[in-house]
């Protein structure tokens, strides 16, 4: 099984969203590059915006992933309450 | 002459600051906890307080409460002075444009004098009420034990001050500016007898020494009382009355109480959670306070909205409470 990726930016907002991440995907991969996080796992991974919230103390929306973004791999799939990446092989 | 480009990275020498450091681990430290934790004096204190000399500066002993580690806590909006004030001025902004809609539109105008009256004489008197909550919540920052609440407690006692004068503010608005209605709504404060029962609540509290029954007294149980009855309850009554703008100048107290309570149940529920102890505590408190809150803002809840109103409250603080542990 391939592995799907999202790449954020290294900064005060990322870490909460990779803290979410890692909670809610355990078995994930973060690799900390130069201003860059980048994050794998095999066939599946999931960003929950309640676990964001929880993280942040603040209300936040899937959309405002897109501030940090800088690229990601994989079936996006999307909705208010969770966006997430999958192979379908 | 070809040109090499190669990135290197650099390591930062440490994370966090040591303090930090053994109570998170070694890894980049949010703002929040660095500004929040291990940050008040503990021990080595050279002089005793000469207003107090049986205690020490920071004593944990000012609260019947005992907490093995007092930084056990954790503010879910995870304010400190940087996300509070941008938050707040966030709320801040909303609630202006809305009072500046209010005003240019001639909504006072539009209200029947009954409907201004019945916001006199029931809502304009909290800003009283609202004063004494800021003292009771500063009285908790001196006398509290750590960072994480104190700065907490700070806030919250900020805010109501910002509330008292958002009160004072629709008085303002009201009167056309010649803050009769603001005397007039001291006059209900100490002499009509639906807010005697109120005021004797809140007197009561500028007098409680520990300080944590002053968080149990007015944050727990009167807030989520009040704030029930006069900023839902209320404004649906007064809705109903005709007096439907005037749920734009109170959305800014509505926000806060949500916002606010998060904080609230939290630092309630890390106490109990703490031990037998804790609980027994302020279970007692909690039903000390209780009753006699209720008692005493019966006769308000009737003239502001009616009969059942107090059960209704009553029925939030039980909701909240069981959701805290009790």
């Amino acid at each position: 099984m391939s592995k799907v990726y999202i790449a954020l930016q290294d900064n005060e907002e990322s870490r909460y969203i990779v803290e979410a991440i890692e909670e809610d995907n355990p078995d994930v991969t973060v690799i900390y590059q130069p201003a860059m996080i980048r994050i794998e796992k095999e066939g599946y991974l999931v960003i929950k915006r309640e676990t964001v919230e929880e993280k942040m103390g603040r209300d936040w929306e899937i959309p405002a992933l897109h501030v940090n973004l800088i690229t990601l791999g994989g079936n996006v799939d999307e909705d208010d309450d969770q966006i997430s990446l999958t192979w379908n092989n | 002459m070809s040109i090499e480009i190669k990135t290197s990275t650099l390591e930062p020498i440490r994370n966090t600051f040591e303090h930090t450091k053994r109570r998170f681990g070694d890894k980049p430290a949010s703002r929040y906890q660095e500004a929040s934790y291990d940050i008040a004096p503990e021990k080595n204190f050279h002089y005793r307080p000469m207003w107090q000399p049986d205690k020490l500066l920071n004593d944990t002993s000012r609260t019947a409460v005992v907490m093995e580690d007092w930084y056990a806590y954790r503010d879910p909006r995870q304010y400190y002075y940087g996300t509070y004030v941008q938050a707040r001025a966030k709320l801040q902004e909303v609630t202006e444009s809305n009072f500046a809609f209010f005003d240019k539109r001639g909504f006072a105008d539009h209200m029947n004098e009954e409907v201004k009256e019945k916001i006199v004489r029931c809502l304009l008197p909290l800003r009283h009420m609202e004063l004494a909550a800021n003292m009771n919540n500063v009285l908790c920052t001196a006398y509290g034990t750590s960072t994480v609440l104190t700065q907490a407690f700070l806030y919250n006692g900020m805010d109501r001050l910002g509330i008292a004068q958002y009160l004072s503010r629709i008085g303002l608005l009201l009167d056309g500016n010649s803050a009769e209605s603001l005397a007039r709504a001291k006059e209900y404060w100490i002499t009509d007898s639906a807010w005697q029962g109120l005021r004797r609540f809140t007197e009561n509290t500028l007098v409680i020494e520990d300080w944590f029954e002053v968080f149990i007294a007015q944050d727990v149980v009167l807030d989520t009382l009040v704030y029930d009855l006069m900023y839902r309850q209320f404004d649906e009554a007064i809705t109903e009355q005709g007096g439907s703008d005037l749920a734009m100048l109170i959305e800014f107290m509505q926000e806060w109480h949500k916002d606010n309570s998060r904080w609230v149940d939290a630092t309630l529920k890390t106490t109990i959670a703490e031990s037998d102890h804790n609980r027994e505590l302020i279970g007692g408190w909690l039903a000390h306070w209780q009753e006699k809150a209720v008692a005493d803002l019966t006769p308000l809840a009737e003239i502001a909205v009616g009969e059942n109103a107090v059960n209704e409250c009553v029925e939030v603080l039980n909701k909240r409470l069981a959701k805290a542990g009790l």
